[in-house]
């Protein structure tokens, strides 16, 4: 494999972790929190993908539909019970809830779907494109492309719809958006269910490209795409899209020119150093201090 | 009278909270010394002792860096794993040179130390330049880094002398060599010379430095940097020094807990420290109350006893443990739950009473 291969591998795992890391600053722009259960919405997402897949033998598409409103409500409801009771609470408070959710849902998921593996069915037909001598799969452009299309409708709806409006007002400056008559806690659900039907397609495209599904199957994104939105600076939505891209193709070609074992750590080192340069990542604001 | 000693106690919370610390650990132990000899202690339980005083010690060092100078430390696991794996091989070496147990335990935790210590050194400098979140991540960047390192280190000694290699095994050990970190397995036939009593003494000394620590004019510049960073700075306090100053104890106290854990056990396998671990940590640092050394020992022993009392409901007892921990974070932290709470909390009634 050439060096074009391996960048359009990365691109594709990057967008994966794009599409993640979205639902992690979308969350901490408008909430403040880190949502550690994050990575175990997609775990949920990628069994009911699979369940409607293989036991109910539907197409892709109704499949991805169906994982994501599950999704979507799972996200909702989370949020209900078990953030909004901690408004007001410290963030340490928060962290650990979602901690405890995370717990929750992974322990959950091995009562009921046991901790043996599932193999997620092929979905796409395997197939590929050669551009400019390498062989690029379809699922690879599929999941590129879909990265795009998600990444443009979100920017359409953040920018041009009155719930978008309310929901950068809301990351601007909480109290004012209360003082304009904005509906904080409804802005912070609807916030949820977009951030968790994004782990929904992410982990059908996810399941796709890596086909097994187990419990603790969202950890390991969880934490790559938590990284990745920090990376590109922690509540800056064009931030996690490039924070994604960029991780996906650091990891891709570590494992390629480097180590396949010290790819995580060569992963992390990076984000160390760009922080060092950018504390607040590559598109995060930078926070003046008052005295 | 009796309102004059309600009173001092009531006032003077803060030694009454540090003296109860001590009387806690103290008379645990007894009790649970003396459980295990007359053989009153199921075999569970005693097992259960050692990784305990393990979380303590972590714990409270975790607690000085996260509610004493107010950093979000997610990788004290990564400590644990550098003072482990640095205190197994240690003993390992020195098996046959030092013959006496507790001499090479305690050689094996100060060994596990200074390593923490050294790597405190190297990650604190980038780590403290940040704040808040940011500096939270690359806390957990650091403990996946050590955990990726530690799973691709291969040394072992044989007659020749030590065998090091990285990524690749290529120690080749002759026969009679012994493998000491083995890559992704870790380490192996480990001799197990840690114990209950060498625990409870380390928790007592991590509590004395820590105290004494928050009492010395480190300790108040620690917090002042906590409370308010820029006010600390205009009053000429060093920040840098003085955040690395506990968040080195930290290290320190995660790698004699390190040390102490891996020479519990004959296996000993890297990815036993990750994230989940840090996180682990933190919960018990988090319920106990920030800054509250004598919460996270208390929530600690709770914690880590709670999955063992929910064995009966088998797979359910995780599923609790999460409701659990969801629960108590939503009761202690909401403040009309707090307001509806307080009515039956024992300062109330005693209040109530009064009036």
């Amino acid at each position: 494999m050439g060096f074009l291969s391996y960048l359009v591998s990365g691109l594709s795992l990057g967008s994966v972790y794009a599409i993640i890391a979205l639902g992690y600053t979308m969350v901490y722009g408008i909430a403040k929190m880190l949502n550690f259960a994050h990575g175990d919405v997609i775990m949920i997402g990628a069994y009911v993908a699979f369940f409607a897949l293989s036991n109910f033998g539907l197409p892709i598409i109704p499949a991805t539909l169906l994982s994501i409103v599950v999704c979507t409500l799972l996200g909702v409801i989370i949020e209900r019970l078990a953030y909004k009771p901690l408004r007001d609470a410290s963030s340490l408070s928060v962290l650990i809830t979602a901690i405890g959710v995370s717990y929750f849902l992974q322990n959950g998921a091995q009562i009921i779907w046991s901790s043996s593996t599932k193999v997620f069915p092929a979905i796409f037909q395997s197939g590929s494109v050669s551009l400019g001598g390498a062989s690029i799969s379809y699922l690879t452009l599929i999941t590129i492309g879909v990265c795009l299309i998600v990444m443009a409708a979100l920017t359409l709806f953040i920018n041009k719809t009155r719930t978008g409006a309310a929901m950068r007002a809301c990351s601007e400056d909480k109290g004012a958006a209360i003082l304009m008559g904005i509906n904080v806690n409804h802005i912070i659900s609807v916030t949820f269910a977009i951030g968790s039907g994004l782990a929904a397609i992410a982990s059908v495209l996810l399941c796709a490209a890596y086909p097994s599904v187990y419990p603790t199957l969202g950890a390991m994104p969880g934490i790559k795409a938590f990284t990745a939105a920090v990376f590109g600076g922690i509540g800056s939505i064009p931030g996690a899209f490039l924070g994604g891209l960029l991780l996906g193709v650091i990891e891709i070609f570590a494992k390629a020119y480097v180590s396949t074992q010290l790819s995580d750590a060569i992963v992390f080192a990076v984000l160390i150093v760009v922080l060092l340069i950018k504390p607040t990542g590559l598109l995060g604001k930078k926070i003046d201090e008052k005295v | 009278m009796a309102k004059s000693i309600f009173s001092s106690l009531f006032q003077n919370a803060q030694k009454r909270n540090r003296t109860v610390s001590f009387l806690i650990v103290i008379i645990a132990y007894a009790v649970l010394e003396s459980m295990m000899r007359s053989g009153n202690l199921s075999s569970l339980f005693t097992s259960l002792l050692v990784p305990m005083t393990c979380y303590i010690v972590a714990a409270i060092g975790l607690n000085l860096n996260v509610g004493i100078s107010g950093e979000l430390n997610l990788g004290q696991a990564g400590f644990m794993s550098v003072g482990a794996f640095t205190g197994v091989s240690i003993s390992g070496l020195l098996a046959n040179t030092v013959p006496n147990d507790t001499v090479r335990l305690i050689i094996a935790i100060i060994s596990g130390i200074v390593a923490a210590a050294i790597f405190g050194l190297i990650i604190g400098v980038p780590v403290l330049k940040l704040q808040g979140d940011y500096l939270a991540i690359v806390t957990l960047a650091f403990g996946q880094i050590l955990k990726s390192i530690i799973t691709n280190i291969y040394f072992g000694f044989d007659s020749a002398g030590l065998h090091f290699s990285f990524v690749e095994n290529k120690t080749s050990l002759l026969p009679g060599g012994k493998m000491l970190m083995n890559g992704p397995m870790g380490a192996t036939g480990t001799n197990k010379i840690s114990n209950f009593t060498t625990g409870v003494i380390l928790i007592l000394l991590s509590l004395i430095v820590v105290y004494n620590l928050m009492d010395s004019k480190s300790g108040r510049a620690i917090m002042a940097a906590r409370d308010n960073r820029i006010a600390a700075e205009s009053t000429g306090i060093p920040i840098l020094s003085t955040k690395m100053l506990s968040f080195l104890v930290s290290a320190c106290l995660g790698g004699a807990a390190g040390a102490l854990y891996g020479l519990n056990y004959s296996t000993l396998v890297p990815a036993k420290f990750d994230f989940n671990t840090s996180i682990l940590i933190l919960v018990y640092v988090v319920l106990g109350g920030l800054g509250n050394m004598t919460g996270t020992i208390i929530a600690t022993i709770v914690l880590v006893l709670l999955p063992e009392f929910l064995r009966s409901m088998q797979d359910y007892r995780m599923l609790i443990y999460a409701i659990v921990l969801i629960l108590i974070m939503i009761l202690t932290n909401n403040e009309d739950l707090k307001v509806r709470m307080s009515r039956f909390s024992l300062k109330s009634i005693l209040m109530r009473k009064k009036g």
